[in-house]
This record gives C-alpha cells, sequence and structure tokens, in this order.
C-alpha cells in the first residue's frame, strides 16, 4: 500500500508567473510529512502537483520529476486520472458532494469508477467511516444528506471518502483550518492512525500541529513579492523544531517572522 | 415628585428619538416604494382579473377540453379547444426535446471546457444576441428556411423550430449561470478521487445545479407556449384536430384567439376568452410543476 515519494527539482507555474523554484525532497513510507511556511511560500502548490491536481488549474504547468516508488506521475504516458486514483487529497474547507447521502459520499469514488455490487459498497462504507472515526455519529443516519454533518465531521467524511478508494499516499491541504480545536484534534488523532497504512502530507499553518503530528517537516518560503517560493529546508521534525539548519526557519518558527 | 432642571443628567442619553428630519424621509421613501409596487402590480392584476371574470366560465364545461370546433360556424354554441390545446402543448413538447440538450450541452461546454477561450467568448455573445431576436424574426428565418428553401410545407414542426430558436439562448444562459455558481471544490473533491472530467460534470456538477436548471426549462417552457409569431407565419389555423406534426394546419392557443377574434359576436367572445384563460391556466400549471420538481431535486441538507 503506502508508497515512497521523490520529488526531483520540481518547478511550479501558474501562466508566466514561476510559483516555486526547484524543490527537491522525499517522503519516506508510512510517514507524516508536515509543510509549513507562509502565506504564498508554494506549500499547496507543491502539495497539488504530488497527484497532478496542479494543472487542473487553466494555465498552470509543472516541469521536473516526481516519483512513486520510482515511477514518473508526470511522465507523458501517464494518465493524470490513474494519478489521482492511487494519491487521494482533503482540503482546506470540508467539501461533500452536496448531493450525496452521507453513505454514497464515502463511496462516490468506486461508485463513479463503476462498482456496483451494493454488498461491497457497503462494506467498503463502513470500513472507510470507521477509519475516519466518523462511524459511531453517523452510522444512523448514512441515508441522510453528507451536507447536514458539522464541519468537523463533514471534514472526516471527506478523509473517510478520500481513503474508501484505498490510495497509496494521502495529500491534506490545511485540513484542521476551517475546524474548532475539538474537531481538529480528532483530526489529528485520525492522522497519527492513518499513519499506519499511508503515507501523508500535510500542509499546515499551525506549527504545533506539524510539531505534534508530523515525522519530518518542511519548511518552505519566498525570498520576495513576486519571487517563486522555495524549499528552504526538509529534516526530521524534532530537530527542525529544536535546532534548526538554517537561520530562516529558526526565525519562522521562533514568530520571528511570518 | 417633580423633575427640576438640577436633577436631569448633566450628559445627553446616549439613544436619542429619531430625528423628524429622518421620519420624514423615511415616509417618503416608504410612500414611493409603495407606490411603485402598486403601480407595477394594478395592470397585472386588472389583466388576470378580467381574463378570468370574462373567460373561466366557458372553460368549466367537459366539452372545453374534449372537443374541437369541427362543423361548427361562429353562430353556433358548443365545442370546445381541444384541438389548440393539443397544439399548443404538442410544438411546446417539441421543441423542448429539440432545445433543452443542445441548450444544456451549450452551457457545459461554456462553463467546464470554454471558460475563457475565444470561441465561449463568442458563443455567449452569439447567445445574448439570440435571446434579443424578436419571435418574428425567428419565425421569417424558419419559413425562409424551412418553406422558402427546402420547399417543406408548413407545419406544427416548423413552429417547433422557430421556438427552438427562441428557447436555447433563454436555457443556454439560465444553465450557465447556475453550472459557474457550482463550486469549483466540488470538482476538485471529485478529480482528487480519480473520477475523470465527463464523469464529474455528468454525476456531480450538473446533478448539483439541477433544481434551478428545471426550473429554467420549465419558465422557458411555459413562455414559448404562448408565442405568437411563430404560429401566424409557420403553420395555418383548422378547427379540426390535427395529430400530426409535419403537415396539415394545426391549431394552437394563440391562433385560436386570433382566429376566433374575427367572430364577431358574443360566441366568438367567449371563445376567446375562454382561450386565454386556458393559455394561463396551462402556464400556471407548468410553473407549479417546475417549483414542485424543484423542490424535489433540491439539495438537501437535512
Amino acid at each position: 500500500m503506502a508508497k515512497r515519494i521523490d520529488v526531483k527539482d520540481l518547478n511550479l507555474f501558474y501562466g508566466k508567473f514561476h510559483a516555486v523554484d526547484g524543490v527537491t525532497l522525499s517522503v519516506p513510507p508510512r510517514n507524516v510529512t508536515a509543510f509549513i511556511g507562509p502565506s504564498g511560500c508554494g506549500k499547496s502548490t507543491v502539495l497539488r502537483s504530488l497527484n497532478r491536481m496542479h494543472e487542473v488549474i487553466p494555465g498552470a504547468r509543472a516541469e521536473g520529476e516526481v516519483l512513486l516508488d520510482g515511477e514518473d506521475i508526470y511522465a507523458s504516458s501517464v494518465d493524470p486520472v490513474s494519478v489521482r486514483r492511487t494519491i487521494g487529497m482533503v482540503f482546506q474547507r470540508p467539501n461533500p458532494f452536496p448531493t450525496m447521502s452521507i453513505r454514497d459520499n464515502v463511496v462516490a469514488g468506486l461508485k463513479l469508477a463503476g462498482v456496483r455490487d451494493k454488498k461491497k459498497l457497503d462494506e467498503v462504507a463502513e470500513r472507510a467511516l470507521r477509519g475516519a472515526n466518523l462511524w459511531a455519529e453517523v452510522k444512523d443516519r448514512l441515508n441522510k444528506p453528507g451536507g447536514g454533518l458539522s464541519g468537523g465531521q463533514q471534514q472526516r467524511l471527506c478523509i473517510a471518502r478520500a481513503i474508501a478508494v484505498q490510495p497509496d499516499v494521502l495529500l491534506m491541504d490545511e485540513p484542521c483550518s476551517a475546524l474548532d480545536p475539538i474537531s481538529t484534534l480528532a483530526i489529528e488523532d485520525l492522522i497519527t492512525e492513518l499513519k499506519k497504512d499511508y503515507t501523508i502530507v500535510i500542509v499546515t499553518h499551525n506549527m504545533q500541529q506539524a510539531a505534534r503530528v508530523s515525522d519530518q517537516t518542511a519548511f518552505f518560503n519566498l525570498l520576495g513579492v513576486g519571487q517563486p517560493g522555495r524549499l528552504i529546508e526538509i529534516d526530521d521534525t524534532e530537530k527542525i523544531f529544536s535546532n534548526p539548519t538554517e537561520k530562516a526557519t529558526e526565525d519562522y518558527i521562533s514568530g520571528r517572522f511570518g | 415628585m417633580t423633575t427640576t432642571d438640577l436633577q436631569r443628567p448633566a450628559t445627553a442619553p446616549a439613544f436619542q428619538h429619531i430625528s423628524s428630519g429622518r421620519r420624514a424621509k423615511n415616509m417618503t421613501a416608504t410612500v414611493l416604494v409603495s407606490a411603485a409596487f402598486v403601480i407595477a402590480v394594478a395592470p397585472l392584476v386588472w389583466l388576470l382579473w378580467t381574463v378570468l371574470e370574462k373567460g373561466f366560465t366557458h372553460v368549466l364545461t367537459a366539452d372545453w377540453w374534449q372537443k374541437s370546433l369541427a362543423g361548427l360556424t361562429g353562430r353556433q354554441e358548443g365545442g370546445g379547444a381541444y384541438h389548440a390545446i393539443y397544439g399548443t402543448l404538442v410544438q411546446g413538447l417539441i421543441c423542448a426535446v429539440i432545445a433543452v440538450p443542445i441548450a444544456i450541452m451549450v452551457a457545459i461546454y461554456l462553463v467546464e471546457y470554454g471558460r475563457d477561450s475565444k470561441l465561449a467568448k463568442w458563443i455567449t455573445f452569439t447567445v445574448d444576441i439570440l435571446s434579443g431576436v424578436p419571435s418574428i424574426v425567428a419565425a421569417l428565418f424558419i419559413y425562409a428556411l424551412w418553406v422558402t428553401t427546402l420547399g417543406l410545407p408548413r407545419s406544427a414542426f416548423a413552429v417547433s423550430l422557430s421556438l427552438v430558436l427562441l428557447m436555447i439562448p433563454v436555457v443556454v444562459r439560465t444553465t450557465e449561470e447556475l453550472l459557474k455558481i457550482v463550486p469549483d471544490e466540488l470538482r476538485e473533491a471529485s478529480y482528487a478521487l480519480g473520477i475523470p472530467k465527463w464523469k464529474t460534470i455528468v454525476k456531480i456538477v450538473v446533478p448539483t445545479a439541477l433544481s434551478g436548471i428545471i426550473t429554467g426549462i420549465m419558465l422557458a417552457v411555459a413562455r414559448v407556449m404562448g408565442e405568437t409569431a411563430p404560429v401566424l407565419i409557420l403553420v395555418g389555423y383548422t378547427q379540426f384536430i390535427n395529430y400530426d406534426p409535419f403537415g396539415g394546419n394545426m391549431a394552437s392557443l394563440p391562433l385560436f384567439m386570433n382566429s376566433e377574434r374575427l367572430t364577431t359576436n358574443e360566441i366568438g367572445e367567449a371563445r376567446v376568452w375562454g382561450a386565454a384563460v386556458t393559455l394561463i391556466l396551462i402556464i400556471t400549471v407548468i410553473n407549479l410543476l417546475a417549483t414542485v420538481i424543484s423542490r424535489l431535486t433540491a439539495v438537501k441538507t437535512k
């Protein structure tokens, strides 16, 4: 299941704007990697490029290599749809499909890929909801719309939906930024559990969160307005938060800027 | 105990009365807005009242909904508007069957694929112009194409074709606006699950906007059913029932009214008002249906 990611000299563009310059990093399997850095430094852009969601935006393109267990997801023969099936994503704002029930939301990925077997779908729905720590709360109202849940529940529903298709990697783009502290805690606990089965990359603005959930942390920064974002350093979370190599990292983490 | 100047607080109270100037302005604005409302609504209510008053009793008979005017002259009572009701419904239906799929696909192209491309901008511009085309121009265009160029006879189908020209821009516009307000986040959530773009559109985007799209279609159908210029130009009136949209004359409610208008006696007058009430009733029923369907298909949260 869980696979490793190697990014080699990745450059990302929005039209003519050079958004991210020369990122090289590795994410080992069954490991949580946190991306931190000030707004606009390109951490979300890098995250979205890891499952080819970056190019969904008109004019956006990527140069460089992203290897999933050695296989380049940007190779010309690769279908972006199959990449996204392998590398799931959870977004900043919870976005359950409004026309679907809770159950249908969870199995949407399978159902729309053509799985019809009702028994199998029910099994997957239960497993995914249990995996997302949501089963107990929704098991009696699986046929109610997903939009009726609270924000925190909706976000866990989105995580359930993402893990229902059994991806190898899970990308999370500030998954807790729209949630209250209790829901945030529920999601952080969930991340720690999901780590057993998945490779996880999470973008966060909350440094305590990065320190709590991640094994390694990457710090992104940009040199100035209009300049591309860069990866400043990536290391074990403990080292980044106690004794970073770069001065910029130390400044950011200790709150001297950003 | 009486209040003296000395007992009054030294500073003015924090909350004052509404000043007389503001009160006057409020009054003026209220009167103006209410008057505008009355001016706008009064003629509509008057019209509706007149039509119902003069025509409602004539549509209460079963014959009105079941019989045509076959074999009746302007001096003979009886008969009904079935032939015209059938014509109006079938012409509207044929029009919708042709126009709706085209319009929805155009809107999907504009929102999901074209976005800011030159072609999309050009199509939007054309649709805007088309939506301003008077119905008689659409009717004459179809006449030139269908009758003059292709040499085909005037028919109900030709009427439907010209109604298609009037309906497409309306449905494209409403569908486009509704697809635009479907949040991009839903599209991205779908892509991130490894769902291809076309499936995202068919299974996620369109269902999310469906309720509004159906309302838009129903309102457009109701609108084109009352169009008069196309039926005047593209098909002849008949007192008989004609089930064949491709050949022969076919009545419709506007045409029925226009024809019976020439029967200058009480019987003709009754038929004209009756047809007006019938048309209004049909359109009301379609609007109510639109409301019901959009409620049923609306996105629910509970």
